[in-house]
């Protein structure tokens, strides 16, 4: 049994540390290492299209998991005051928000923004004074808006399952000792679910800074890293995709982990 | 005076939910519509939509047939070799391993889970390709071995990417085991074997069937795994729906096949529930 639990373990980091090692092979091939260089990075970072495309990629991931943190918190601190009605009506939607698989949504997407720009555009310039009205179009708009979708119902999601695990005898004191609702929030609530929200919002920034299924759809003619990797990859496997992929798996690696010791912290707390 | 605070926590309450409200409206339900739309409209001749009301895409579904028969057919085996795999895992953390490294185990299934699905693919397509494993073969003398763009790279590519996925669910079911019922089934004198069949087994069914149930729905739309390791041979769902979108831009027959494609994930998501509904009471799961 041990051989078989180190072998899937195997399995699941050597081909990870197999583009991580040929990034730094000085030749082309997969097959052999014919010395240890560093060129392929500097190769890629001197890439104008592949530093905008990363830039583009922070800027969204950025945006869309700060929303998605702010308004998928409130939703979460809110949706417990709500009719049990609504809160199953809630519930559902950010379920969906999750389940329905990234090709639907970023289909689903591109067609409703893009009959809504066909009925307003015109509209716009219809009435616009000058002589170059502004044109609404895919860019960072959609992409932020379509990752912030799974992105709120995955903040929602963790910081209720935080929620439902604070003890309510601390906010009942909180309030008998005259606290206003908001100094309780302040004092009480919030300095306990804020490693939730974090951890949140570093998850949502992975998914968003990893995403290409719905990038692709809604991207119009913006690029985001994902987008240009999926590029260079149908161009054909060179040691710089490597590098690149290298610097890709470090910044995920980093954050997942980074949530998880938020996770993990909060949980040893809830098990006192 | 109650009223008036009735009035001002609903308002307080309408102004947290306002803001997710509003973008679950007009970025999910709103989309929503307008695909159901688009699905009974005509293409208009340089591409894109017309309006039309017309069961004619629905009708030209079977041409599709192919990217149907194959999702239908490689995402529940590929869920399936999943669970083989990933049962013993599950299984070795949560009762065999270490507690002192337990966790660190756990994390090392999850990370990968949480990095780009896209480079994990590529470095199959790197180990796979040309210059990775068929040229150590014809180092020694076997040649032209093609291992990229078949249903084996396809389905191999399917188990790296969502054996995680797989692993967390049976493992917190296995996990939450009540370690007293398999003393009790030693003590009555039953060997390992009929323990693990008559005890941990059927408890830890609810796990298995949220692993499977997941991930069949993610691999129904899945598009990058067979994209980079099937080569356009093997191809999804989601693949077909790219090329009717961003290459033939034949917009509404593209919306009724993903109309089709979310209608197939409701009824496995219904299935998975009523089945787990019948084994046991439904668990959460932690994905991070």
């Amino acid at each position: 049994m041990r051989a078989f639990i180190s072998s899937v373990y195997l399995f699941l980091y050597a081909p990870i540390a197999l583009v991580v090692l040929f990034s730094f092979n000085a030749g082309r091939n997969a097959s052999e290492f014919t010395g240890f260089s560093t060129a392929w990075y500097a190769k890629a970072l001197s890439n104008t299209f592949l530093v905008s495309a990363l830039q583009n990629s922070l800027i969204i991931a950025f945006t869309s998991a700060a929303l998605a943190a702010v308004f998928g918190t409130m939703a979460a601190l809110g949706m417990e005051r709500l009719s049990s009605r609504m809160r199953a009506l809630f519930d559902a939607l950010f379920a969906a928000a999750i389940v329905v698989p990234g090709v639907v949504i970023g289909i689903a997407t591109l067609v409703a923004l893009v009959a809504v720009f066909s009925f307003v555009n015109p509209t716009i310039a219809a009435l616009w004074p000058g002589d170059q009205p502004p044109r609404l179009g895919l860019g960072y708009g959609s992409i932020i808006a379509a990752h912030g979708l799974f992105s709120m119902a995955l903040v929602a999601m963790i910081v209720k399952a935080r929620i439902a695990s604070l003890g309510r005898d601390i906010v009942e004191a909180s309030s008998d000792l005259y606290a206003t609702p908001l100094t309780t929030f302040r004092l009480i609530v919030l300095p306990q679910i804020l490693p939730s929200i974090l951890a949140g919002f570093l998850l949502a920034f992975t998914f968003s800074f990893d995403d290409f299924i719905i990038a692709f759809f809604v991207a119009g003619s913006k690029t985001t890293l994902p987008i240009y990797v999926f590029a260079s990859i149908r161009r054909g496997v060179t040691p710089e995709i490597n590098a690149i992929a290298t610097l890709v798996l470090v910044a995920s690696l980093l954050l997942i982990l980074t949530a998880r010791v938020l996770m993990r912290e909060k949980k040893s707390k809830s098990g006192e | 005076m109650r009223a008036a605070m009735n009035t001002k926590r609903n308002l307080v309450t309408a102004a947290l939910v306002a803001p997710a409200a509003a973008w679950l409206t007009v970025f999910l339900v709103l989309p929503f519509i307008a695909m159901l739309v688009f699905a009974f409209g005509e293409r208009a001749p340089e591409g894109g939509y017309q309006v039309a009301f017309t069961f004619a895409q629905f009708a030209n579904l079977p041409t599709r047939a192919a990217a149907f028969w194959n999702t239908l057919l490689l995402a529940p085996t590929g869920a399936l070799l999943c669970l083989i795999v990933a049962y013993p895992v599950a299984y070795y953390l949560a009762v065999k391993a270490n507690p002192r490294y337990r966790l660190i185990l756990v994390s090392l299934v999850v990370v990968p889970f949480w990095t780009s699905l896209l480079v994990r693919t590529y470095a199959w397509m790197y180990i796979l390709g040309s210059r990775g494993i068929p040229n150590l073969l014809s180092m020694i003398g076997i040649e032209d071995v093609r291992m990229l763009n078949t249903p084996g790279a396809v389905l191999l590519g399917i188990v790296y990417g969502y054996l995680p996925l797989m692993i967390m669910p049976i493992y917190v079911s296995l996990e939450r085991l009540d370690r007293r019922l398999l003393e009790a089934s030693a003590d009555l004198g039953a060997k390992p074997v009929s323990t693990f069949f008559g005890v941990t087994l059927p408890l830890s069914l609810p796990g298995v069937m949220t692993g499977v149930a997941l991930v069949t729905i993610l691999l129904l739309g899945e598009y990058l795994i067979p994209q980079l390791l099937g080569g356009g041979k093997v191809f999804f769902i989601g693949n077909a729906l790219v090329d009717l979108f961003l290459q033939s831009r034949n917009w509404p027959f593209g919306s009724a096949i993903a109309v089709t494609l979310v209608a197939v994930v409701v009824v496995v998501l219904m299935v998975a529930m009523r089945i787990a509904w019948r084994v046991a009471g439904t668990r959460q799961v932690d994905l991070v």
